[in-house]
């Protein structure tokens, strides 16, 4: 199970927790079983979020491996100038 | 993603050729927005909302129709109705649907047969407005009494009982902070406002539209991304995504201000009403400014505590941001990064993101990035100040460091930091000797970087030489920076490499140049498509040899048995295999596309030595100093440039830029000898420390540089001319009135 | 609204246009002329883009009327290269990345060449202050000022 960390935005959308582990092997189920483990996050996750795995942020990937014990944060979306 | 396998020797990298497309640049040749024209081709201009808010009761265009020379009105009438989201935002910012929201709101557009004639035509459009109360300053509009720009406009994110023009709403952080500020000798809380600033690229926004009466059509246009334009136009126009070629031009700068559309579907949308002409529209600079997106204003609160020796214990801050007339103000990333120079255990941000009757903001280098650097980083000088500790030892003893948990979250992997600081720490200017009423004032800053969308090609030519094909439009000299990458990988000199920018026919989607990734992103796509390359190279001279190609290594140049045992042959160079290729299997090529994810962030220190005039409060930048770490430097020159040119526009922020909303919600200076960018009486040279601590996400090394260097100068500059006058002064511009009215205990 | 005829001479070629009373000189340059290298910045005073010679005096071609033009010699980016040599200030500007995204570049050669022409040794304060009415928001103005001094040793050790 993959440790996600949410930004204390998030945090009441899923029972006031910080982190909440969940089943996946890539970015895109994660947030797939997140949000069925907490609906109210689909709203935030629509919108867009940044994931970062292990310390990298990788956008646009739902398809980036995860490990069993990776670290995962949820981030504002990301853009640039 | 390890540094195994990076290559540290090279031959090209970190050499400052002339850039390919110089010499069409310094003879007047290079064509940008404004400078095609079409035959058959009409001329467009838009009618602009005099008015902050005002309900749009009837257009009547009849007159202007009646003008000789005029072929089209569009109204919002001529667009789609039933987008939602993102999409409804940008078509009713391109053309007003109910009402007029901010002073410059397009309201209806023309076309006629010269520019004199559509402009004329403009005026003879009749729009009855309803006047509306308005709001354009962010704490005034989320105050209960504020006007409703827009119902519902908000998103989950806001919590009940706020302001209907609070849109959304951030909260992040960690730790304890009632323990943080228990365990601190020393904490400051201050207020802090920046005002709106504009990219002030000098080429206005330009493009010549072609759409013909089955929606498919072209677009020649100066933007930072064609595919974004290409999504974006069809998207207001309610077409398929792929019916518009964008070729995009040589491009005037951009700074984030030019990967968003504006008239660009007017174009297209006049063009299918002429029939198919061509319409070339472009904007003064009064449009510009009025109706363009500048960057968003920002009303902080910070509560720092530090220890005795300087660590900080906690941080809270408080973001509320307007950007114009719809949801976007960049306060999501303000919150991210702006303690994130730090290893901080107790952290907290809040951000809120407001409308106003304001052009819809649109991004400007390190969008967000600045206005909190500016909060925070003067609250941390005050912090050194009081403390009598000094500011780079102070920032080194704090800053973040491979393994530091960042603010944000998650644990960085190796960046530049502490070395950036060092670097500041030993430079002359840092320790230059200061006379009376001068000051000297240190900053740092950072920016995450990006990755995005990237696809690009590299094709083997028959002369030997081969031709690169990015989707980055080339700002600031990248095309120099691909082309020493492709001779890199290739082992063949700089001046056998082409690049071309290609239009959205001719490659999968590119993101634009934006968050500092042209470089990186494109750069690494360059270097794998040439290892493609370079694979199919190595398989022509093994069939060639009848050997096995595994057996075949590239090498300066040049394919060659990998050892004694796959054979003796001479080796082939690229020229050689090109000039073959056409009897040997036909044309080579390689290809990559990717988001990439190995992108890393970039810190800057900036120290900068001003003096101000006590009888008149202006500040004059005496001396300028840049350290930045670049990864690796491609075109070490070209590196400079950007940390030069960020920090201008830094200077320019700090001192001087801000947009001026009178009473009756009009942008009061809307030109440029009253929106006042630096010039170059203004400045000193402006030094360059380049750091480089190599991103082990790209083969060569490279973090993006381009937008960390607009982020240390103002709170730098506000803290060297604290140090001058020894007033801290928390409101941005310091424009002479401002910094006079301190001096004299008025501010 | 009738046309006035105007002949002048752009970078030493005769050239002829009609033009309106209300456009200006860069409209003309530009739209009637074909000499794309004069940008619009502003259109006010304010940037230089559109910086051209006029009778040898520096002007802001967006402030000076096309009907203005009749009989005057205009220089502009496009004459500045003799033939296919580069002028000094174009090979130092790319030289010395003197340029970014380059739209500044042709107002800046020409206000730098008629510098040059007035004052063959500036200082790097007399070179800020003549380009002071040039805008670039790309370099910080570092490169181009370097870019000018290096052109004008140059220029006065070849003479
Ligand atoms: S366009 Fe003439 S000075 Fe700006
Ligand atoms: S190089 Fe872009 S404005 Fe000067």
């Amino acid at each position: 199970m993959a440790e996600v960390h949410l930004w204390s935005g998030l945090r009441s959308l899923a029972d006031g927790k910080e982190m909440v582990e969940v089943p996946g092997a890539t970015v895109g189920q994660v947030l797939d079983s997140l949000v069925a483990a907490h609906p109210g996050l689909e709203p935030a996750l629509q919108r867009g979020v940044s994931v970062a795995v292990d310390g990298q942020i990788v956008p646009n990937s739902r398809n980036h491996p995860v490990d069993p014990d990776s670290e995962i944060f949820l981030l504002q979306k990301l853009a640039g100038g | 993603m390890a540094l195994d396998g990076q290559k540290t020797a090279y031959k090209y990298i970190g050499t400052t050729p002339d850039r390919p497309d110089g010499l069409d640049k310094v003879t007047g040749r290079a064509r940008y927005g404004a400078d095609i024209s079409m035959p058959g081709m009409l001329h467009g201009a838009v009618l602009r909302s005099p008015h902050a808010h005002a309900r749009i009761v009837k257009i009547d265009a009849s007159k202007a129709l009646a003008l000789k020379g005029v072929k089209a009105v569009v109204t919002r009438a001529d667009f789609p109705d039933g987008l939602d989201g993102e999409d409804w935002n940008l078509q009713e910012n391109c053309m007003a649907g109910e009402k007029a929201l901010y002073d410059g709101h397009a309201v209806a557009a023309v076309a006629a047969t010269s520019p004199l004639i559509a402009r004329d035509a403009v005026k003879l459009i009749e729009v009855d407005y309803e006047v509306l109360p308005h709001v354009t300053d962010v704490d005034a509009a989320m105050k209960d009494d504020a006007p409703v720009i827009r119902e519902g406009a908000a998103d989950f994110s806001v919590p009940e009982g706020l302001h209907p023009n609070v849109v959304r709403y951030f909260d992040s952080g960690r730790g304890d902070l009632d323990k943080g500020f228990a365990e601190a000798d020393l904490i400051i809380e201050r207020s802090y406002t920046t005002e709106a600033a504009h990219q002030g690229y000098i080429e206005p926004h330009a493009c010549l539209g072609q759409m013909g009466e089955d929606g498919r059509g072209e677009l020649w246009v100066c933007t930072q991304g064609h595919w974004f334009v290409r999504r974006m136009s069809t998207a207001v126009l309610g077409i398929e995504t792929t019916n518009i070629r964008v070729t995009p031009s040589e491009i005037g700068g951009g700074f984030g201000g030019k990967t968003t559309v504006f008239i660009e579907p007017l174009s297209l949308a006049l063009s299918r009403k002429t029939g198919g002409k061509p319409v070339k529209m472009v904007m003064s600079r009064n449009e510009v400014l009025r109706a363009t997106g500048p960057t968003a204003s920002a009303s902080m609160d910070i509560k720092m505590g530090m220890t005795k020796d300087g660590k900080i214990t906690a941080a809270h801050g408080t973001f509320r941001m307007q950007g114009g007339a719809f949801p976007g103000a960049p306060v999501d990333v303000t919150t991210m990064l702006a303690f994130a120079n730090y290893d901080i255990e107790n952290v907290h941000h809040i951000g809120y993101d407001v409308i106003t009757n304001r052009p819809k903001q649109a991004a400007y280098r390190a969008p967000g990035a600045p206005m909190a650097a500016f909060a925070t980083e003067s609250t941390i000088d005050e912090l050194c100040r009081e403390l009598g500790l000094d500011p780079i030892d102070t920032r080194l003893k704090n800053a973040a460091r491979e393994g530091t948990r960042a603010t944000f979250g998650p644990k960085f992997g190796p960046i530049g930091l502490v070395e950036t600081l060092e670097a500041a720490k030993t430079h002359p200017n840092y320790s230059a000797p200061l006379g009376p009423n001068q000051g000297r004032g240190v900053a740092s800053g950072y920016w995450m970087n990006w990755g995005g969308e990237t696809s690009a090609s590299v094709a083997i030519s028959e002369d030997g030489t081969v031709t690169v094909s990015i989707g980055t439009p080339d700002i600031g000299g990248s095309r120099a920076s691909m082309a020493l990458m492709a001779a890199e990988a290739f082992g063949i000199p700089y001046e056998d490499v082409r690049v071309n920018i290609s239009d959205t026919g001719a490659l999968g989607v590119n993101e634009p140049t934006h968050g500092s990734r042209a470089t990186y992103a494109s750069g690494l796509a360059t270097i794998r498509s040439a290892e493609d390359c370079i694979g199919k190279l190595c398989k022509r001279a093994a069939d060639k040899w009848g050997i096995d190609p595994e057996a075949v290594i590239w090498e300066d140049g040049c394919a060659k048995p990998s050892g004694p045992n796959a054979g003796e042959f001479p080796p082939m160079s690229l020229a050689e295999i090109a000039g073959e290729m056409g009897s040997t299997g036909g044309p080579i090529s390689g290809h990559f596309e990717d988001s990439p994810a190995g992108f890393s962030g970039s810190f800057g220190t900036h120290v900068v030595d001003v003096e101000v005039d006590p009888e008149t409060g202006r500040t004059t930048i005496l001396r300028y100093l840049v350290v930045q770490d670049a990864g690796k430097a491609i075109h070490p020159a070209y590196v400079e440039g950007q940390f030069q040119g960020g920090a201008a526009q830094g200077i320019g922020w700090a001192l001087n830029e801000e947009y001026i909303y009178g009473e009756d919600g009009r942008l009061q200076n809307p030109v440029f000898l009253d929106y006042r960018v630096p010039v170059a009486s203004d400045l000193p040279m402006i030094d360059t420390v380049i750091v480089e601590v190599p991103n082990p996400g790209h083969p060569y090394g490279v973090r993006g540089v381009g937008e960390t260097g607009i982020t240390p100068p103002l709170p730098a500059v506000a803290n060297a001319v604290r140090e001058a006058t020894g007033k801290r002064i928390c409101n941005l511009p310091l424009r002479p009135s401002r910094v006079l009215a301190a001096i004299q205990g008025k501010g | 609204m009738s046309k006035q005829h105007i002949t002048a001479t752009v970078n030493g070629d005769e050239v002829e246009f009609l033009c309106d009373t209300r456009e200006t000189l860069l409209d003309c340059l530009r739209d009637h002329a074909g000499i794309m290298g004069v940008k619009e910045g502003c259109g006010t005073g304010d940037c230089g883009a559109c910086s051209v010679t006029l009778d040898g005096r520096l002007v802001c071609s967006c402030l000076v009327l096309g009907v203005e033009a009749d009989g005057a010699e205009i220089g502009t980016v496009e004459g500045i290269a003799e033939g296919e040599k580069l002028h000094p200030l174009q090979r130092k500007f790319i030289e010395h990345a003197a340029l970014q995204c380059g739209i500044c570049t042709p107002g800046i050669l020409v206000a730098a060449k008629n510098l040059l022409e007035k004052n063959p040794d500036p200082t790097e304060t007399e070179i800020r202050y003549w380009l002071a009415g040039n805008l670039c928001r790309c370099t910080g103005y570092d490169k181009i000022v370097r870019a000018v001094m290096d052109a004008a040793a140059e220029m006065r050790e070849a003479s």
